[in-house]
């Protein structure tokens, strides 16, 4: 599972998505909306992305977990639109016969989509609104 | 030659639509195409040609798809 979705995130669905009896490890990691950032007060998030491209290399990045980490499945949504605080932005979901290979699969995918997945976040302010990239 | 330009977020705002087809001159990079619509050379955009990230002195070619990416925050 690779999406995008303007929905709030199922986090079970995504889970079932990639789960199996081959794996001994189901590692979910879900990004939230949170109420601050850099010493300002958010009351709001909104993500924009570029579809094609996003999904695309969401792709890569699942197959690049899959030749890394053989057996390895990530199911991977990642929110588009207005989030509300708390809410899910993003939910990584992997699949190991492992632990070890579970967490390092899952920072792999967060970190990767982080860098590469071309999708804007707008945080806003009680005073406005800003676009905030990602610190390297 | 006409590219197909998709604009997202800042570079959305300031360029005042989505998308649109413009006429270059053969030759024309990624990176001439994003000065000759005179959008901020301060925005430090990266560039993709048809879904694929590619240096801002790669020459465009008729049909292609361009999209200005500015610094990206999702996660």
């Amino acid at each position: 599972m690779v999406e995008l979705s303007p929905h709030p995130i199922d986090v079970r669905a995504v889970e079932a998505a990639v789960a199996g009896i081959d794996c001994g490890a189901l590692l979910s990691f879900v990004g939230t909306a949170r109420d601050h950032n850099r010493g300002r007060v958010v009351t709001g998030l909104e993500y924009e992305a570029y579809a094609p491209m996003a999904l695309a290399e969401l792709g890569k990045i699942r197959a690049e977990i899959a030749e890394r980490w053989p057996g390895v499945r990530l199911g991977v949504v990642h929110r588009v639109g207005a989030v509300a605080l708390g809410e899910p932005a993003v939910v990584i979901v992997v699949a190991a016969a492992h632990r070890a290979e579970a967490y390092d699969a899952s920072r792999y995918a967060i970190e990767e989509l982080k860098s590469r997945v071309p999708v804007w976040k707008r945080e806003h302010y009680a005073d406005g609104t800003d676009w905030i990239a990602n610190r390297s | 030659m006409n590219v197909i330009i998709r604009y997202f977020a800042q570079v959305r705002e300031l360029r005042g639509r989505d998308e649109e087809t413009v006429t270059f001159p053969a030759g024309t990079t990624a990176a001439s195409a994003y000065a000759a619509l005179g959008l901020p050379v301060a925005l430090p955009v990266a560039f993709a040609v048809n879904l694929e990230r590619v240096p801002g002195s790669t020459e465009l070619h008729d049909g292609d798809e361009l999209v200005f990416l500015p610094p990206i925050g999702g996660g």
